[in-house]
């Protein structure tokens, strides 16, 4: 298991370079003058020719490349303009935020999608499947802010249950002392429930708006592999042996029908950390996309660079890790290690 | 299915072309009624400007954030305007940068994807690392990444929908040429004497080129999908041009204090042409590529 570990990580090596290489050329391929940008709009032209002379940019692109990868080896990604902060600080402390709403998106697009695939599987043309179908159809065409609009109307404005979509947590509560910086984990470790029920309130419209957009390729990808597996020998015989419907289709058919579910996770993490920026405009979440998105149309490019970094890096990371489960579900696979 | 393969091709390729085509819509009315919505759109991109009742730029403070009505079908948004004008004369843009960035990558990962599976070597390296990088990215971030480097403009988030699209096309193409490197009728047209180029152009690609049409239907709703929601962050169009993303994003504010038809409207609109491309794009590949229906 660990040569097979330390392999996967090699793997993902190429990957980061790639990554490192693209959000470098990213800032060069700005046009005009790159210390002009990071000087800012006010910047006088000694003031321009300070911020050339501090990134380096009078130096050749080799050199210049060495300078960024030396920085970033040290965690430095440079100084948001608008709020003078060190990016790396902004993107640690808005990080949980979004790690948070998009954990538990995917929590609800997994908790619904499975089940229904598998439902679906087992009752061909029945209609848990056709409700399938159409859910995986609607699924890809619904915009995900769309979506996100829709169920704010519906659930604050017309219902009244949901509250309002700003931010984390209602005014009237205070932020559970940090531990994990997940407020559902941290106030269950401070007993404090009221600020718990507040903050799973503030979650529950974002996580469902990404669950709806995530399900579609799980709901289809454990359908289409369940039909498979449900058709194989070993599952003919299970049955032929007299063992009952739930042990066959969970622990024989499910356990090898996951495998594509899990390789599917890899896309569906493309999806969801794009949507997190859309459903974080949408909720007025304070994670790394909002913070990307105000940077952005405010042409702060340095805290715009970071969060592609940081993205692509938990990307890269998460797609180890797709690996690495992968690993540990089929056996073969670790043999082949 | 088989008698399809085995159609007389004594009336020319069109006739039997049109004639498959009525039969796969037959076969699939959904693919018809997709092809349907397809010619709305494309009527409405082309004339929207023509046809609508108002002017989707003219305010009129009196009307403001009216519900829909007899006069105004989808309501007026906080300046008066008229929803359901704007959202028509929006579909020319979103159509437009679908289908521009949709060619675009068509060109690019079609040709870089054809040359790496037909020479290997380097040109295969070269492309596959590229595509490869792309895809550590999440593609929606990239996006942004991009619009941001390359300045906020509409043409570059064709562009940038296009290259976050490339890693799709180019390995499907090179897939596909692949295959086709070492067949008969390359091999017929290597030993008449043809350079390796004049065997890309004139035998490899047309044979890749349905499979890529097919690519491009099914991506467009993809490409409207990213384009709608880098305009809907801000970028790219700007207001008050009548554009779908950033129409949902002007009447995100509203959704809150009940005004819904403001984003539902342009929402919908998305949303209908997302389907649309979706199901036309799996009526082609039925129509191309028989084996592959689900």
């Amino acid at each position: 298991m660990l040569t097979l570990i330390i392999k996967r990580a090699a793997m993902a090596i190429p990957s980061l370079i790639g990554v490192v290489i693209v959000t470098f050329l990213l800032t060069r391929a700005l046009p005009g003058d790159p210390a002009v940008y990071f000087a800012g709009p006010a910047a006088t032209p000694q003031a321009i020719e300070e911020v050339r002379v501090k990134l380096g940019l009078d130096k050749p692109l080799i050199a210049q490349f060495g300078h960024y990868v030396v920085d970033l080896a040290h965690g430095n990604l440079g100084t948001s303009l608008t709020t003078g902060q060190p990016v790396v600080t902004e993107l640690r402390t808005r990080l949980p935020a979004s790690a948070e709403l998009t954990l538990l998106g995917l929590l609800v697009s997994i908790v619904i999608a499975v089940p229904l695939g598998i439902l679906a599987a087992t009752r061909p043309n029945s209609l848990v499947d056709h409700a399938c179908r159409v859910v995986a159809t609607l699924g890809v065409s619904l915009p995900v802010f769309f979506t996100g609009l829709i169920l704010v109307y519906v659930f604050y404005y017309q219902l009244g249950w949901a509250p309002a979509p700003l931010g984390r947590l209602d005014v009237f509560f205070t932020a559970p002392p940090q531990v994990t910086g997940f407020y559902l984990i941290d106030s269950l470790i401070a007993r404090d429930p009221d600020t718990f029920m507040a903050a799973l309130k503030q979650l529950i419209l974002p996580a469902l708006t990404l669950g709806i957009f995530s399900l579609a390729p799980i709901a289809r990808m454990t359908r289409a592999s369940m039909l498979a597996v449900l058709s194989s020998d070993f599952v003919r015989t299970a049955r032929a042996s007299g063992l009952s419907a739930y042990t066959v289709i969970i622990t024989y058919a499910f356990r090898n029908a996951m495998l594509p579910v899990i390789t599917t996770l890899g896309m569906v993490f493309s999806f969801l950390l794009g949507a997190n920026v859309l459903v974080e405009k949408v909720f007025a979440w304070p994670g790394i996309g909002s913070y990307a998105v105000e940077a952005l149309l405010a042409s702060d490019f340095a805290p715009v660079q970071g969060f592609v970094l940081t993205m692509a890096v938990m990307y890269v990371a998460l797609n180890l890790v797709i690996d690495l489960l992968y690993g540990l579900i089929d056996p073969r696979v670790r043999l082949e290690a | 299915m088989t008698d399809i393969a085995v159609t007389p091709r004594s009336d020319g390729r069109i006739a039997a072309l049109l004639r498959h085509s009525r039969y796969i819509v037959g076969e699939n009315p959904v693919t018809g009624f997709a092809f349907a919505l397809f010619v709305l759109i494309v009527l409405a991109a082309m004339f929207g400007p023509h046809i609508v009742p108002y002017d989707p730029l003219a305010s009129d403070t009196a009307q403001a954030l009216k519900p829909p009505n007899a006069h105004h079908w989808f309501g007026t948004d906080q300046l008066g305007r008229d929803v359901f004008s704007r959202v028509i004369v929006a579909t020319r843009l979103d159509f437009f940068i679908a289908v521009a960035s949709v060619v675009l990558v068509f060109l690019m990962g079609g040709l870089a994807g054809v040359a790496a599976g037909f020479f290997g070597g380097w040109t295969d390296r070269i492309v596959g690392r590229v595509a490869d990088t792309i895809m550590a990215f999440p593609l929606f971030v990239l996006a942004m990444g991009i619009v941001a480097a390359l300045g906020n403009t509409v043409q570059n988030i064709i562009i940038a929908t296009a290259i976050v699209n490339f890693p799709l096309y180019a390995r499907i193409a090179r897939a596909e040429a692949n295959i086709r490197r070492e067949a008969g009728f390359v091999e017929a047209a290597r030993l008449s004497g043809n350079a390796d180029w004049r065997i890309l152009v004139f035998q490899i690609l047309p044979n890749v080129f349905p499979i890529l049409v097919v690519q491009m239907s099914l991506t467009m709703g993809y490409a409207i999908l990213n384009a709608a929601g880098l305009s809907f962050i801000g970028l790219g169009v700007r207001p008050p041009t009548p554009e779908w993303g950033i129409m949902v994003a002007e009447g995100a504010t509203f959704m809150v204090s009940g005004e819904w038809w403001n984003a539902f409207f342009p929402g919908a609109a998305l949303m209908v042409a997302v389907f649309c491309f979706n199901l036309l794009g799996d009526g082609l590949r039925d129509m191309v590529d028989p084996r592959r229906r689900t």
